[in-house]
């Protein structure tokens, strides 16, 4: 699903250059639920933002199911972006002046879908993130957990084929943070590709695979036993 | 733009900000509000204007003769210049082709007038064909002074509306006899002059008939002609002058008056002072104009600043939106969108209030320069169109500023 190949980015501050992420070499496959570990300034949000077209790598390759992405423009990016991924991110991002719904359902309104199914597929994945009920709440309203269930629900709203989660659980509290991650397992489980960033052992340890960044390079990649969040809940 | 979405969306982020929408509309409503009142204003100065100039033709020549004040040739000054019959003639025949209507007047003031029983002393003018339309007269019954009354020297008279009514009530005067210091005159027409009362108190009868009946030969008072308008204004202006100064040229050398004698013979042209008056009149439209525009885009630079801040304070929502695949397009349509919308309707809000106002005061100003201020139609239109304009200038920039702003950058956490 993912190819990336001798991936460079450096980022220049006036005289200074800092050379990011060293030479990344990895491969994803469909289905795979996996987490990019690294203490603070080891690289891992610039590669998450390059997997998410958010910004782009100085060298190497990185294919997206079998697109290669390349020198886009912002117009393709968008369109991509809106295709292929999902975000999650740490701070939930919700628009806070929009209800539940209307928040996940704007990448549809972003796609072109009619109104009417917009709310139909909004409220689907409102109810399989378990917020029916809270469809027309504020994201003031709402809980820590609940928002970032609010936020799957919208990454998942235009079936991407890679969610994209960075730190998903880092603001939550312990419990929430397990019923997040029973959450992504489940979504992985029905066979989503699924990547989180994260710095947190416990939560790592519920992926099915471990990348651990330092220093701009990868020093470690492999499967691991998968710890059910359920069995925490 | 016809996405209920996002209308939704504008009336959403409007609605929170309920006191800035409104402040930001104010000043745009204001500078329509000021505009609109200026243009009406200018118009009203332009109707005021163009009726003081209707009571008589715009392109008209006006010669009359004084005493010199200059001696010449071995002449004294203090000599009372007379114009006669042959000067007239000799002057509407030379510039035939540059003249559209003439005639040489002899005018009697305070001439005793009386039917029946009634008796009023008013002008009566021995006057040729042409000056009903050098007047501006329409005739409200009967007809005007023509050829043959003065070929024959027929004591036919033409009376105004104002002078019927004094002297006839309401009995029909054509066919009348009234009588011009005992003499007896025919009414054949009453006229009416946009001039007024005072021109509608007078008397017109055949020059030559007038020459004959009060002993004056071959004398004459004034000759009045019009030139004939070309469409370009500043060419009949200069034609005019032309003329106006040849006339003025022919009449010294006939009488022997020097050339700089500025009091034997007089010529005064309408068109040089109506041009005069015209782009005094054009220059204050100009200047409201630009007083307007100013106003409007005082606003407009509000509303751009506001605008700004929009964008500044929504980065983090622009941010979101692209990352969920928001093409630049429709951030800068959503952000434009909101600007057009608010200039428009807070404009259009400035423009039916001023329309408003000169509806219902308009009608009552009335003063010699000043008369039915209104806006027109096209005005109103043209004012809605620099709306829209101004609305999406207002709004390029913060929208240009908002399809920039790079999601990574919005969306890392503070």
């Amino acid at each position: 699903m993912i190819q990336i190949k001798d991936l460079h980015k450096s980022y220049h501050m006036g005289s200074n250059s800092l050379h990011v992420l060293k030479g990344i070499n990895f491969d994803v496959k469909e289905g795979e639920l996996v987490s990019i570990m690294g203490s603070s300034g080891s690289g891992k949000s610039t590669l998450l933002n390059i997997l998410g077209m958010l910004d782009e790598a100085d060298t190497g390759s990185y294919i997206l199911d079998n697109v290669p992405i390349k020198g886009l423009n912002e117009k393709i990016a968008a369109k991509y972006r809106n295709e292929f991924l999902g975000f999650i991110f740490q701070s939930f991002n919700l628009i806070n002046y929009k209800s539940a719904l209307d928040n996940v359902s704007m990448p549809l309104y972003y796609k072109g879908i009619k109104r009417k199914e917009r709310t139909e597929r909004a409220m689907h994945y409102l109810e399989k993130v378990g917020l029916a009920q809270w469809s027309h709440h504020l994201p003031s309203e709402l809980s820590g957990g609940q928002k970032q269930r609010v936020a799957i629900a919208r990454a998942l709203a235009s079936d991407p084929k890679v969610l994209l989660a960075d730190e998903p659980t880092g603001a939550l509290d312990t419990k929430t943070s397990y019923e997040v991650m029973e959450l992504i397992q489940g979504i992985n489980d029905e066979g989503k590709t699924i990547l989180v960033v994260t710095h947190e052992h416990d939560i790592a340890q519920m992926t099915k695979r471990i990348v651990n960044l330092k220093d701009g390079v990868i020093i470690d990649d492999s499967k691991v036993e998968q710890v059910r969040a359920s069995q925490y809940v | 733009m016809f996405d209920i979405e996002r209308w939704q969306e504008i009336f959403e982020t409007l609605k929170k900000n309920k006191l800035r929408t409104f402040l930001t509309g104010l000043s745009v409503a204001s500078g329509i509000f000021i505009l609109v009142i200026l243009l009406g204003f200018s118009k009203g100065i332009e109707n005021g204007v163009k009726s003081e100039f209707e009571q008589d033709a715009t392109n008209l020549i006006t010669v009359w003769t004084g005493v010199t004040t200059k001696s010449y040739k071995g002449l004294n000054p203090g000599r009372y210049i007379q114009m006669k019959n042959e000067n007239f003639d000799f002057i509407s025949q030379k510039y035939d082709q540059h003249i559209e209507y003439e005639t040489s007047l002899f005018s009697i003031w305070g001439a005793e007038i009386s039917y029946k029983n009634e008796t009023v002393n008013y002008q009566v003018r021995g006057a040729m064909p042409g000056h009903q339309f050098i007047e501006n007269a329409d005739m409200e019954s009967g007809r005007f002074v023509n050829q043959a009354d003065l070929d024959e020297t027929r004591k036919v008279a033409v009376i105004g509306r104002k002078l019927r009514q004094d002297l006839f009530k309401d009995e029909d005067p054509i066919n009348k006899s009234i009588s011009i210091y005992g003499m007896n005159f025919k009414v054949i027409g009453v006229f009416i002059d946009p001039g007024g009362e005072r021109e509608e108190q007078q008397a017109y009868i055949p020059l030559s008939t007038s020459q004959k009946v009060f002993g004056a030969g071959d004398d004459i008072r004034n000759m009045l002609f019009t030139v004939k308008m070309s469409d370009n204004f500043d060419e009949a202006v200069a034609l005019s002058q032309n003329m106006a100064n040849a006339v003025e040229n022919e009449l010294k050398l006939m009488h022997t008056v020097a050339p700089d004698d500025t009091s034997a013979v007089r010529v005064f042209n309408t068109l040089d002072e109506a041009k005069k008056i015209y782009s005094l009149v054009a220059t204050i439209q100009a200047v409201f104009w630009f007083v307007g525009i100013g106003t409007i885009i005082a606003g407009i630079v509000g509303v751009g600043n506001i605008m700004l801040i929009i964008v500044k304070e929504r980065t983090k929502e622009i941010g979101i939106r692209k990352a969920l695949g928001a093409l630049p397009m429709s951030i800068v349509g959503m952000i434009l969108q909101e600007a057009v919308f608010v200039t428009m309707f807070a404009g259009l809000f400035g423009l039916i209030f001023g329309l408003a106002l000169l509806e219902i005061v308009g009608p009552q100003v009335e003063s010699d320069f000043l008369k039915y201020p209104q806006v027109d139609f096209n005005i109103a239109l043209t004012t809605v169109f620099l709306l829209v304009f101004a609305g999406a200038i207002a709004g390029f920039i913060p929208a240009y500023r908002a399809a920039k702003i790079k999601p990574i950058v919005a969306l890392r956490d503070e």
